[in-house]
């Protein structure tokens, strides 16, 4: 991009430098040694890449230049007077001062000028005669004030007069206001990249300058894996669960049968939940068996007189076998299945969170100070309940709480008490209630990690 | 959910009250309520139709309102208005009563003939005398039964409801059931007569009725209703005659519901003349109707049964967690429709149960409703004093561990489908079908949902292909469940905790896998080793390059596989550099 400066020009530069008080500008360094612009240019920027031996601050200036005539004419005196100066006291014939280089422009200016006549009627053709005795070449002092840097003695006008004859242009100049650094001297050192083991070594890090870190660019991606975000709230609902003191189903069974996805939830036959549309069902192997006889025939009592899947099924049918009942605290987090084509907002399997306890004489009350202190934990703290139904709950709640970016109430999860109906058949002591709550693990992936 | 869409101005006038949109979003919510949508009939057909469909339509603001499932007394403008007017107190909930006909005259009878025993053996019947209809009354009576077949008649499948211009027929009516060919009558806004043959196949592109016609399609006998004089009434569940139906200025109706299931037959009767008798001369009397059976027994509909429940207040006290006397609990229940009084023995309360309240059907039922009307909100919340102890199920907890190292060794975990394509686990793996011991799904909306995966391999390729801009190498893993048909377990399958991870670069890089299963195996503390430590030997297997897989023992025991993917392998799943994988079941070290 510029051209690389040795250290010598490097050197005269900073001494430069030192020598003015408030920092001077890279073109009169340039003027003061003698060599092209850019030339400092490229010393400024090898100087500024030292760190602060320097600080250099970018300008732009516009002055006038002589253009390739123009510096012609400062040498060799203006057209006119080129022209002048070629005729003898005798006179020119006119066809021999226009072959002359400047004829034709000359020959009209000294005209107009009144410096020169011609003579038509002269024996042996058209003749030029001066008729003063001596001129003074004006364009040219003019242009020689320019090229010596004086160009502000001449007035807007004229600069523009001649800017017209095409014999100055005006330039703009990005030059640089150099002025010492915080760690200016007038000798180069060169800066290390990095600190090595040598340098400890050898202590040589003492003498050495350093080049700057760019503390704007990015960092190195670190070379390691990452966790899933889903998987991660994962992590973090189990550990609230524990934290809490419930205890995890095994629920690592996808596959279950209608008899205890539907039928122990009390869900009625005719219900929308089994239909095809909704569920997934399993062509092989098609038909579960060994249930427990004497509870099938108790549920099916049930739903012969008298959705959607809650994992705790079995667990509660185990807890009830116990010989003496003990109240237990349950939790699940794992995938539930449903059948629905994919898009943006549907999944055929998502996770479901569910938490169960059972003991005697629970209130709704308890499942409402449960359910805030669990979302307490999520930093969820507004929370309000509405009425809903479930077919295997009742009295069933919808939880909301409030958002704070949408300013709105937003529905967080569903909850209720067991029906009596699921319970009993069981064989779960009267008396004992069952609160459970469900939510989706999906809903709250942008929220939390 | 079932969503009732209403007038606002026409609902806030039957309320006698107007209120604002939170007002209202607020009091839907704490009946049970959702105030889903506030809208138009135009901004409706803009949003479904465009701008220009929309020209002209009528701009009066609609409620959207969700309505529990099974709440069928909240289906219509008339039900919601009563709910929630006896809820705040402004209206006692009206009794109904089954009247005889006026001036002693015959009750109207349907005669159920045995031929309908194959079909839809049940029907029910009732009239709605001297009933004055407005444009808007009429309206939310055909959708109330529009409301009731997509809900508690499942579609029309379990009940269908008719309804008749009462002075046009004449009864006694017949509900039989005969062969297709044999009906013939002009139906419903036809102009003219149809055989129930071509009906079946007019109406196989009708948008509305053709979701009906699997119903009785295959039946050898159809369900139909003709009155003394041979007019046909309905053929349900399909269609109404046209000779019957009712208009504007209908004064007596005739309602019929044909049913497989007699129980929701009779709910939706009591339903539909629950709602609309209020607008009679007599306002909530129904005029019964006798249904006799092949057999000779003759029931009188609709039944309008009341019933009386009697509970503890401390009962609906301890359940709900409150702590009011008999007589508030009785008040609260009182504006949930459930005319409740202390019976002055102990804190007893007798709680009667009106024929619009099918839902209640056990005492929680009523505590819920106690509840409802105490306030959810104004419930105090309380921890339950369960102690109990938290146990992490092993495997889990396991697999949480081995997450967190996998992730530290460099690899990033995928989260994948478990259902998947047959192809997925057979034909792209270079296996066949029948080895794989996969679970089928009878009924999936789309090919993407065949199987239950039988190994995590599949899902991670597919990660990889969608991921293939991102800079190599890739490193993916994911534990998780596969599901494998075993016949010990009651449902003939069981799930499979399965490790799988997948290196993809310009080089197979199976020095990488290895190195994850050794560091696998040490945090596992399982040594090296041919006997009580792990080791790989050279295996066969087809979805590997022959030649670059192992088999992994660990204790003596095959725990699964590592080597280098067969290129037929990598390019079905659409990728194009090698690609080394491992997949092990992580069970045996629990």
């Amino acid at each position: 991009m510029h051209p690389m400066a040795d250290n010598g020009l490097l050197e005269s530069v900073l001494r430069l430098v030192e020598k003015v008080d408030g920092g001077t500008d890279s073109q009169d360094v340039a003027a003061d040694l003698g060599v092209d612009h850019q030339v400092i240019v490229g010393a400024v920027k090898s100087l500024q890449a030292l760190g602060e031996v320097i600080s250099a601050e970018q300008k732009s200036s516009r002055h006038w230049e002589l253009t390739g005539e123009g510096r012609e004419i400062a040498e060799q005196g203006s057209h006119e007077a080129r022209v002048f100066n070629a005729i003898p006291d005798e006179g020119l014939p006119q066809n021999q001062l226009m072959k002359m280089p400047s004829g034709k422009v000359g020959f009209s200016k000294a005209m107009s000028n009144k410096w020169i006549r011609l003579d038509k009627a002269h024996e042996g053709g058209p003749r030029v005669f001066k008729t003063v005795e001596a001129i003074e070449d004006t364009v040219r002092d003019k242009l020689q004030l320019v090229q010596k840097g004086q160009s502000a003695k001449l007035e807007d006008k004229e600069k523009n007069e001649l800017k017209k004859r095409k014999l100055l242009s005006e330039v703009t100049v990005k030059s640089y206001w150099i002025t010492k650094g915080s760690s200016f001297s007038t000798t180069i050192t060169k800066q290390e990249t990095e600190l090595t083991p040598e340098m400890i070594a050898s202590g040589s890090w003492k003498e050495k300058k350093f080049k700057p870190y760019n503390f704007e660019a990015m960092g190195v991606a670190p070379d390691c894996g990452h966790l899933h975000p889903l998987m991660k709230v994962r992590t973090q609902f189990r550990q609230i669960f524990l934290e809490m003191g419930f205890t995890e189903m095994p629920t690592n069974n996808f596959i279950e049968s209608s008899f205890w996805n539907f039928d122990s939830l009390f869900q009625p036959q005719q219900h929308p939940a089994r239909d095809q549309h909704d569920t997934f069902f399993i062509s092989d192997p098609a038909l579960a068996h060994e249930f427990p006889q004497d509870y099938l025939e108790r549920v099916k009592k049930v739903h012969s007189e008298g959705g959607y899947g809650s994992q705790g099924a079995r667990m509660l049918y185990k807890l009830a076998q116990q010989e003496k009942f003990t109240p237990v605290k349950y939790f699940s987090i794992d995938r539930v299945f449903r059948n629905e084509t994919l898009d943006a907002t549907h999944l055929a399997e998502f996770h479901q969170i569910e938490g169960v306890v059972a003991d005697y004489g629970l209130t709704l009350g308890n499942l409402m100070g449960i359910l805030h202190q669990f979302f307490t934990k999520l930093g969820i703290t507004k929370l309000r309940f509405k009425p809903a139904y479930n077919p295997y709950t009742e009295p069933s709640m919808e939880v909301f709480s409030y958002h704070e970016g949408l300013k709105k109430w937003v529905e967080v999860g569903n909850s209720g008490v067991f029906r009596p109906e699921m319970l009993l058949p069981m064989g779960l002591p009267e008396g004992v209630s069952v609160i459970a709550w469900g939510l989706s693990l999906e809903r709250y992936v942008d929220t939390h990690i | 959910m079932p969503t009732v869409s209403v007038k606002r101005d026409l609902l806030f006038e039957a309320l006698g009250q107007k209120y604002t949109d939170e007002e209202f979003d607020e009091l839907c919510f704490e009946f049970g309520l959702e105030l889903d949508e506030i809208t138009s009939e135009k901004e409706i057909l803009i949003r479904e139709q465009g701008d220009e469909k929309a020209e002209g339509a009528s701009d009066v603001v609609l409620y959207k309102i969700d309505v529990p499932a099974n709440r069928y007394d909240l289906l219509c403008l008339e039900g919601l208005v009563r709910g929630l007017q006896v809820f705040k107190e402004k209206l006692e909930a009206p009794r109904y009563k089954r009247v005889s006909p006026a001036d002693g005259g015959e009750p109207q009878r349907l005669v159920i003939t045995e031929e309908t025993a194959s079909v839809r053996p049940h029907a029910v019947a009732a009239v709605l005398r001297n009933i004055t209809f407005t444009q808007e009354r009429y309206e939310s009576f055909i959708e109330l039964q529009e409301k009731l077949h997509q809900n508690i008649c499942r579609k029309r499948t379990l009940v269908a409801i008719g309804t008749h211009d009462l002075d046009t027929i004449s009864g006694p009516f017949t509900y039989t059931a005969k062969p297709p060919g044999e009906i013939r009558f002009k139906p419903l806004n036809q102009s003219k007569e149809y055989t129930a043959t071509e009906l079946m196949s007019l109406y196989k592109t009708d948008s509305h009725l053709r979701h009906y016609l699997h119903i009785i399609e295959n039946e050898p006998l159809y369900p139909i209703i003709y009155d003394s004089n041979g007019i046909v009434l309905s053929m349900p569940p399909i269609i109404n005659g046209d000779h019957s139906k009712i208009s504007l200025n209908t004064k007596n109706i005739f309602i019929e519901c044909t049913a497989t299931d007699l129980t929701k037959a009779k709910t939706t009767l009591d339903m539909v003349v629950t709602m609309f008798s209020e607008y009679c001369e007599e306002p909530f009397t129904v005029e019964g109707a006798e249904v006799v059976y092949p057999d000779g027994r003759l029931c009188v509909y609709p039944e309008l049964a009341y019933r009386t429940e009697t509970l503890s207040g401390d009962f609906i006290n301890k359940r709900v967690g409150i702590n009011e006397s008999a007589e508030s609990i009785a008040q609260l229940l009182t504006r949930m429709c459930l005319r409740s009084e202390v019976s002055g023995e102990g804190d007893l309360i007798q709680v009667e149960i009106p024929p619009t309240r099918a839902d209640v059907i056990h005492a929680c039922d009523i505590m819920e409703d106690a509840a409802i009307a105490y306030g959810f909100n104004n419930i105090v919340r309380s921890t339950p004093r369960t102690y109990t102890i938290a146990n992490q199920l092993p495997l889990n907890k396991l697999t949480e561990l081995l997450r967190q190292d996998l992730a530290a060794a460099g690899f990033t975990e995928a989260l994948t489908f478990a259902l998947c394509s047959e192809e997925d686990i057979a034909d792209k793996l270079r296996k066949n079908i029948a080895e794989t011991r996969a679970v089928h799904i009878s009924n999936p909306k789309t090919t993407e949902f065949q199987v239950a995966r039988t190994c995590l391999l599949p899902g991670l390729l597919k990660t990889l292909a969608a991921n293939r801009k991102m800079p190599l190498p890739l490193k993916l893993f994911e534990i998780s469940d596969v599901v494998l048909k075993d016949e010990t377990k009651d449902i003939g399958a069981r799930n499979n905790r399965r490790l799988c991870a997948v290196y993809y670069n310009k080089s197979p890089g199976f020095e990488v896998i290895h190195g994850l299963l050794d560091r696998v195996m040490q945090l596992l503390d399982v040594k090296p080793g041919r006997n009580q430590g792990y080791h790989i030997q050279a295996a066969e297997d087809s979805t590997f390059f022959p030649g670059r897989c192992a088999e992994i023992f660990s204790c003596g025991k095959s725990i699964g596989h590592l080597g280098v993917l067969h290129p037929d392998v990598i390019s079905r799943f659409e990728l194009t550099m090698p690609c080394s994988a491992i997949d092990i079941d992580i069970e045996p070290f629990l």
